[in-house]
């Protein structure tokens, strides 16, 4: 089993000109664990996020994936969704699994045609025909077949009906990685939180809190969401 | 049974809850096997380590057991099952005494309701 944190931030600032997204932002995040990252919007969420996959370079500080910083290597052992939708749309799913699996040694596509068939979709259908909806479980399956070490979901949630969310939530439970964590980014904390170990709220490019959900649940006799509602007003 | 957890309590103990239900009811019969960590946790949409912990107090108190090479089934103790299930039972009915006296009604008139409501529903 590997040692160190999965995830370790020190300092980590990114400014665009005269705005800060980041301010000297720390975190260390563990194995084998699935944590939300919240904050409303314009927090630095997505920023972060970034960040841990190399698109974006730090302004001050670093931040370390398996106790290195972000490259060909790293990138090896992440497996990132992005918010927003990046599939080619003359392509087909099956032409995507082939061009993922080309890309990562750690994808499994025995293991993205099952999921697909748990999710109703169809591998032979073109990208530019799919809805919405349909494209995000694609990129949700394409994600989640890799054997990562860290999975950085950026907002998979947003905009699906509930009886979306619960397929979207059931696919991400049952197929990480043993031992890997699980990164999830949401304004809405509420519709994740039963599936967290970890919470990470962040407000104006800081962490402000990383607590342990359960210890929430038992301390305030609440839930995660309602505290923060309360505690800062978001 | 469906897995009716909320947010507002510990899920730990929410899941310890309803396993234990579901044997008391049947639907996890004595000396079957249980799924896997990840296919319960997938199924009640929890975290999985949590998860875990559920099974791991269950098996603590008995009512699970672990074979190392085939995994995690329900005990085969019918008397520790039904055992159990009537400390609940006992439990629930002395909150129902409590909740009735705190409506400021005597044991007869308890006696009564509950007379009255086991007639209805057994449609007499």
């Amino acid at each position: 089993m590997k040692e160190g944190y999965v995830l370790e931030c020190r300092g980590l600032t990114k400014k665009y000109s005269n705005f800060t997204a980041l301010n000297q932002l720390n975190l260390q995040l563990e194995r084998g664990k699935i944590i939300g990252l919240v904050g409303p919007n314009g927090s630095g969420k997505t920023t972060l996020i970034k960040l841990i996959n190399g698109l974006l370079v730090p302004t001050e500080g670093e931040v370390l994936i398996n106790g290195i910083a972000p490259g060909p290597e790293t990138k090896a052992r992440v497996s990132y969704l992005p918010d927003n939708n990046y599939l080619s749309n003359w392509m087909t799913v099956t032409q995507m699994i082939d061009y993922y699996g080309d890309f990562y040694e750690d994808f499994d596509k025995q293991k993205a045609y099952e999921m697909l068939e748990n999710l109703g979709l169809d591998a032979k259908q073109k990208f530019k025909n799919m809805s919405k909806g349909m494209k995000e479980k694609v990129q949700l399956v394409l994600v989640m077949s890799r054997d990562a070490d860290l999975y950085c979901l950026d907002e998979p949630i947003a905009g699906v009906d509930p009886a979306a969310r619960d397929y979207i939530l059931r696919t991400i439970i049952a197929n990480y990685a043993e031992g890997a964590t699980v990164l999830i980014s949401t304004h809405l904390i509420a519709d994740v939180e039963r599936i967290l170990d970890e919470v990470v709220f962040i407000r104006n490019g800081a962490v402000v809190r990383h607590a342990a959900v359960e210890e929430i649940r038992e301390k305030y006799e609440s839930s995660v969401d309602a505290l923060f509602r309360e505690e800062y007003k978001c | 049974m469906p897995w009716d957890i909320s947010s507002e309590r510990s899920v730990y103990l929410q899941l310890i809850d309803i396993i234990k239900q579901k044997i008391m009811s049947g639907e996890y019969k004595p000396g079957q096997r249980m799924a896997s960590v990840r296919e319960l946790a997938a199924d009640a949409a929890v975290n999985p380590n949590t998860m875990q912990r559920a099974l791991a107090e269950l098996e603590r108190q008995g009512l699970l057991y672990t074979q190392r090479t085939s995994g995690r089934f329900v005990s085969e103790d019918v008397t520790l099952i039904d055992g159990i299930r009537m400390t609940g039972m006992e439990q629930k009915a002395k909150e129902f005494y409590q909740e009735m006296t705190q409506n400021g009604l005597s044991a007869d008139e308890i006696r009564r309701l509950l007379e009255k409501a086991i007639a209805e529903a057994e449609g007499k």
